[in-house]
């Protein structure tokens, strides 16, 4: 064990846990706006796959815990790396310059940190209910008619707009971090690095793109139904 | 043409505790400079007045003076080497400026290289750094015919894209979290595409990555400014190659305890 801590305290480890924990969490996050875009299908196809999840009990929490602890690694990891920057460089530069650094990627502790508070209430408002209490009601007596509690939610403006806002942090996250994912493997090749940064680009895109069509499906295509 | 300096004036060297310590930004204005003067030789003019004027003239690093020896690297305007691309400090030209340009002139800002003197800072660790592995042991004797060990060109071409490095420290300068890693990457990287650096290599990449994080520098978040302001415009591919072969090594690592057939004799 003491061999994998030192690996880890490493400026080379620590970047490797980022990178994995940060591929762990796209491949969590992909798997979750899979689970979203069952909201196009309808309230029963949402409602369905809500109830199959919860049907997997005890695995259920394996997931979670599993999640829990890639999570934490994470950031954890991400606040010993960042005191480590800081403390670099004790003295600032009067007059600075941003050369080629992408804004994303000088932005990686505020997405970060942003979306972890973002984490927490999206948790307190969906998964525990605590937030937005009268939307959340709308889950019904048995708990399983998430469709019209994310419905309800989601046809006010100003959750609508916080979770884009969110969702627009997450793209710089992920546009950065898969693209760093590679670099920080070793993947560097004149040809396939710059398609790399495309695909990155284009996944972070996807998955957000995905997420702000899922926050405005209620208010744009519900409401021209009913219309 | 006519210049406003904005220099770095530190006159006791930094230490742990107070490393800024008296050192504040002064203004100088010089005039008659010539936009054939080289960057150094302006400061050589400023520094002409300066002393005439009674003044402490401004210290600052340089030796070759042709973009070799990687001694030079003031900071100006934010960035190592200034504004032109793969261009050390002291190949630059004052025509890279406009005329009546106000220009910034700092050290380089990282804990690792304390202030000497006001632009002066002491590069030590990467001496340190060197000596931890960026080099292959050779036996005595008489030297080997030169074509003995078949190179191919591609790796012998990669292998000399990183030595072409001065170590003048600017990628160290120019990043956002003072990280040393294009440096120590492109000493891997150097003898990783060679026959010759084979026999070292776990050894070298484990202790290169120990060696630099003990020195104090940040850590890599693939921002290639490095790689923008070297002044031998080294690709941050070295950085990729340094991850690789770190991990390797370590993976490949026996545990100290590990008892070899044989014994030790």
């Amino acid at each position: 064990m003491s061999w994998l801590c030192a690996f880890w305290r490493s400026s080379i480890g620590g970047k490797l846990t980022m990178a994995v924990t940060g591929l762990l969490l796209f491949g969590f996050v992909v798997a979750h706006l899979l689970g979203n875009l069952q909201l196009l299908g309808g309230q029963e196809k949402l409602n369905a796959y809500a109830k199959m999840l919860h049907d997997l009990g005890s695995l259920l929490w394996v997931a979670r815990i599993g999640l829990l602890l890639i999570f934490v690694l994470h950031i954890v990891t991400a606040i010993r790396l960042s005191r480590s920057n800081r403390s670099a460089r004790p003295v600032q530069y009067a007059k600075s310059a941003t050369l080629q650094a992408s804004f994303a990627s000088r932005s990686m502790l505020f997405s970060g940190l942003s979306l972890l508070g973002f984490v927490i209430y999206h948790l307190l408002h969906f998964t525990l209910g605590v937030v937005h209490v009268d939307e959340v009601a709308k889950k019904g007596a048995d708990g399983h008619d998430v469709y019209s509690m994310v419905v309800a939610s989601f046809s006010k403006a100003p959750v609508a707009a916080a979770y884009i806002a969110f969702q627009v942090l997450l793209f710089f996250h992920l546009q950065h971090g898969l693209q760093s994912f590679a670099q920080t493997l070793g993947l560097h090749h004149a040809r396939y690095t710059p398609m790399i940064k495309s695909l990155a680009f284009l996944l972070a895109l996807v998955v957000a793109g995905g997420n702000i069509l899922v926050v405005l499906y209620p208010s744009l295509w519900l409401a021209k139904g009913a219309a | 043409m006519k210049v406003k300096l904005h220099i770095w004036r530190q006159s006791k060297a930094s230490t742990a505790q107070n490393f800024a310590q008296d050192g504040k930004m002064v203004v100088y204005e010089l005039d008659n400079v010539s936009k054939d003067m080289s960057f150094l030789e302006m400061l050589d003019f400023l520094n002409d007045k300066l002393t005439r004027e009674g003044e402490l003239p401004v210290a600052f690093d340089h030796d070759c003076r042709e973009g070799v020896c990687g001694s030079c690297g003031i900071v100006i305007d934010g960035i190592p080497h200034g504004p032109q691309r793969g261009t050390t400090t002291c190949q630059l030209h004052m025509r890279s400026f406009k005329d009546g340009a106000e220009i910034y002139l700092e050290p380089m800002r990282a804990k690792a290289f304390p202030v000497l003197k006001d632009l002066v800072v002491n590069r030590s660790a990467f001496d340190r750094v060197v000596q931890a592995g960026a080099f292959i042991s050779v036996s005595t004797g008489a030297p080997k015919d030169a074509n003995a060990i078949l190179v191919a060109k591609d790796a012998a071409e990669k292998a000399f894209d990183a030595a072409t490095c001065i170590g003048c420290g600017a990628c160290v300068a120019a990043c956002k979290n003072a990280s040393a890693m294009l440096f120590v990457g492109a000493k891997v990287s150097h003898f990783l595409h060679l026959p010759q650096g084979q026999p070292e290599r776990d050894r070298r990449a484990r202790n290169l990555v120990t060696a630099m994080d003990k020195e104090g520098f940040g850590n890599c978040t693939n921002q290639n400014e490095c790689e923008a302001v070297c002044p031998k415009e080294i690709s941050v591919r070295v950085i990729a190659e340094m991850n690789r072969e770190f991990v390797r090594a370590k993976l490949r690592e026996e545990p100290p305890s590990h008892k070899r057939v044989g014994g030790d004799g």
